[in-house]
């Protein structure tokens, strides 16, 4: 279970508060020369969360993964990991194990020699090892590729062994390094769907980082959402969707449509800004009856209509020349608008959402 | 419709139709040689063959029959007679065959000189330096290649000399260099032929994507094992490739030995000395070499590194 934080610092329910972090950042900054990637972060990851840090190219999220691994070493503060101080040890010293972007295979080993890797460099006895990547292999279901080449897998078959590599290790925390990155939509969906199964069977702390939204709240128990090298928000994907913390927020997790000013005061009868889901928005013909009871009601032109396929996206202009997108199912109550038809936009007013 | 009434016209505009009014010696031997295959490819050949066949392999096989003949010992003139005496000889007389024992010796010394500067100097060229220090750095790498030979060899013997800059530098350490022998013999060689090494073993660092050490560092290995296990099998192909160079230029080298070798003798030297008094035995040994730089190329064909020469 988890509780609706809504800042960095704020630990998930009761449970989960009590008991070590599996990672703690306190006030960790790290600069490259005269670029600050990351200011000032606090950050606490529960023991067996899924945890993604979601933002754009170059927003911090890479280099704190890199940091929690120990490939960087902060320029201030605190890492902990359980409770112990890493801030200042190396990789090797430390209980977390990497899948990389490009999966960072040895091309001159096997897959099983890739998989033995780790175990050979803690003298694991040999018969244990054996039986351990044959399990590593068996989990990712490709025990008949043993003996090849990374050289001789698909992408997809590389991003399996990349896991079993790091997996075999039982580390308390896995990072991933946009591990679905390099494959294509389809591979990339069926993947998402094993690593949550990988993850709930181990119960592994995993580390996601990812610049895709979509991929970041199907997976993950929290997220942060980074950008410019701070958190914007921690929370669970609901609450980010939902209730987001800043514009940025906003408008990077799925497609919003932010109003203030006028039209803001209208609605709340406040002009702070708010964020308005497209799909939360109905379309109804100006002959239709009113019916205002805990509605918000606007009225508005069609400008541009797009075909989804599931879906119809209308852009509409009000009168006080606001745009507005309306996302609505081509189902049997698709209002069928026209380009330059005059429609009322409606939608339930607790949708009006004050960032 | 419209296209092919188009399409004429636009030909007849302004280049002239191919083939119909060029007609020079040139397009004519153009012509020619585009229809025949065979003409083509001996026209493209003969001068290289040649120059392969006449001055490369033709040398080779007169130094190999010379060496099956003899020399009349009083007028140091050379009978061509078929013997196998002075192959006998280096075989059996054993001052040649510690020459050849410590050629090899030398050569391999040299080898394993050059790869053991060659690995640190390569990672910090292609991983850690700026753009800026990696041009300084391969043009200080390189620069031994641009002096003539014999400067180098002379400035090293300058180095090397009893009193010298060596020996003065040393001094205050309580230390004298080496002298000329055979330590001095191969710092000199690896100087020269320390190019040769370097430059592959950087280039196939760079090859080496930096996330593979990160990733053995991730799985628990320390820089050494890292070295041990990634980078070292990865760089197999360039230190083979470097070390055919490395190996078989000291395996040849007689003058950097007379400079700098003192009393050192190796195959070169006892070749040198033999030139004039006995060819055929110079000519044997001449082979020597050959053959075993010929083992090590295909010592190396069996590693699979040279396919990335």
């Amino acid at each position: 279970m988890q509780a609706t934080a809504t800042s960095a610092t704020t630990a998930p329910d009761g449970t989960a508060a009590t008991a070590t972090p599996a990672i703690s950042l306190r006030q960790v900054v790290k600069t490259f020369g005269d670029f600050t990637a990351v200011q000032g972060l606090d950050l606490d990851i529960q023991q067996g969360e899924f945890f993604s840090l979601l933002g754009p190219s170059g927003s911090g999220k890479t280099t704190v993964l890199r940091m929690i691994a120990g490939f960087e070493l902060p320029s201030s503060g605190r890492i902990d990991l359980a409770g112990r101080d890493v801030t200042r040890k190396a990789p090797f010293e430390r209980d977390v194990n990497t899948v990389f972007q490009d999966y960072a295979l040895f091309p001159h080993l096997s897959v099983a020699q890739n998989v033995e890797y780790g175990l050979k460099l803690r003298k694991t006895p040999r018969t244990e090892r054996r039986k351990l990547v044959a399990e590593a292999l068996e989990m990712i279901r490709l025990p008949q590729v043993a003996d090849r080449l990374p050289s001789q897998l698909s992408g997809g078959q590389r991003q399996r062994v990349a896991l079993a590599r790091a997996l075999v290790l039982r580390p308390q925390v896995l990072l991933l390094d946009e591990p679905l990155g390099a494959l294509d939509k389809q591979l990339r969906e069926q993947m998402q769907v094993e690593l949550k199964q990988i993850q709930r069977t181990v119960g592994i702390t995993f580390v996601f980082v990812t610049h895709d939204q979509e991929e970041a709240l199907t997976l993950s128990d929290r997220v942060a959402v980074f950008n410019d090298g701070v958190v914007e928000q921690v929370g669970t994907p609901e609450d980010l969707y939902e209730r987001p913390g800043s514009r940025f927020v906003a408008s990077f997790l799925g497609n919003t449509n932010l109003v203030e000013g006028a039209l803001a005061k209208q609605l709340t009868g406040s002009e702070a800004l708010l964020s308005i889901r497209p799909e939360r928005i109905h379309v109804r013909r100006l002959d239709e009856p009113v019916d205002s009871d805990g509605l918000s009601t606007v009225e508005a032109v069609i400008e541009e209509i797009i075909y989804t396929g599931p879906s119809t996206r209308y852009v509409a202009r009000t009168a006080g020349g606001q745009h507005l997108i309306v996302q609505e199912q081509n189902d049997s109550r698709a209002s069928g608008a026209q380009r330059g038809d005059r429609v009322r936009l409606q939608w339930s007013s607790r949708f009006n959402y004050t960032v | 419709m419209a296209a092919p009434t188009i399409e004429p016209e636009a030909e007849s505009g302004t280049a002239p139709a191919p083939g119909s009014t060029r007609g020079g010696l040139g397009d004519k031997l153009s012509r020619l040689l585009y229809a025949r295959p065979k003409l083509r490819l001996t026209a493209l050949l003969t001068l290289p063959l040649a120059w392969l066949g006449v001055l490369y392999i033709g040398s080779l096989i007169l130094l190999f029959i010379t060496a099956f003949w003899t020399t009349d010992t009083f007028t140091s003139k050379v009978i061509p007679a078929f013997t196998l005496e002075n192959f006998i000889e280096i075989l059996t007389v054993q001052a040649y065959q510690l020459t050849a024992l410590r050629t090899i010796g030398i050569a391999l010394a040299v080898t394993v000189l050059c790869a053991v500067l060659a690995l640190p100097l390569g990672f910090y060229m292609a991983k850690v330096a700026s753009p800026r220090m990696r041009a300084v750095l391969a043009i200080g790498i390189t620069l031994p290649l641009w002096a003539g030979y014999l400067v180098k060899v002379f400035s090293w013997r300058i180095t090397f000399m009893s009193g010298g800059p060596l020996d003065w530098l040393l001094a205050p350490l309580g230390m004298t260099g080496p002298g000329y022998g055979t330590t001095a013999l191969v710092i000199t060689l690896a100087y020269l032929w320390f190019p040769y090494m370097a430059v592959p073993v950087y280039s196939a660092f760079r090859q080496i994507p930096d996330n593979l050490f990160d990733a053995s560092s991730d799985l628990g290995a320390k820089a050494w094992s890292t070295v041990r296990t990634v980078a070292i099998p990865l760089l197999k192909p360039a230190f083979i490739a470097g070390s055919i160079f490395t190996f078989s230029l000291s395996l040849g080298d007689y003058i950097a030995a007379q400079f700098v070798g003192g009393k050192t003798q190796v195959i070169g030297t006892v070749i040198a000395s033999n030139i004039n008094l006995n060819p055929p035995l110079a000519a044997a040994f001449g082979t020597v070499p050959i053959v075993v730089v010929v083992l090590y190329l295909f010592l190396a064909r069996k590693s699979g590194a040279l396919k990335q020469l």
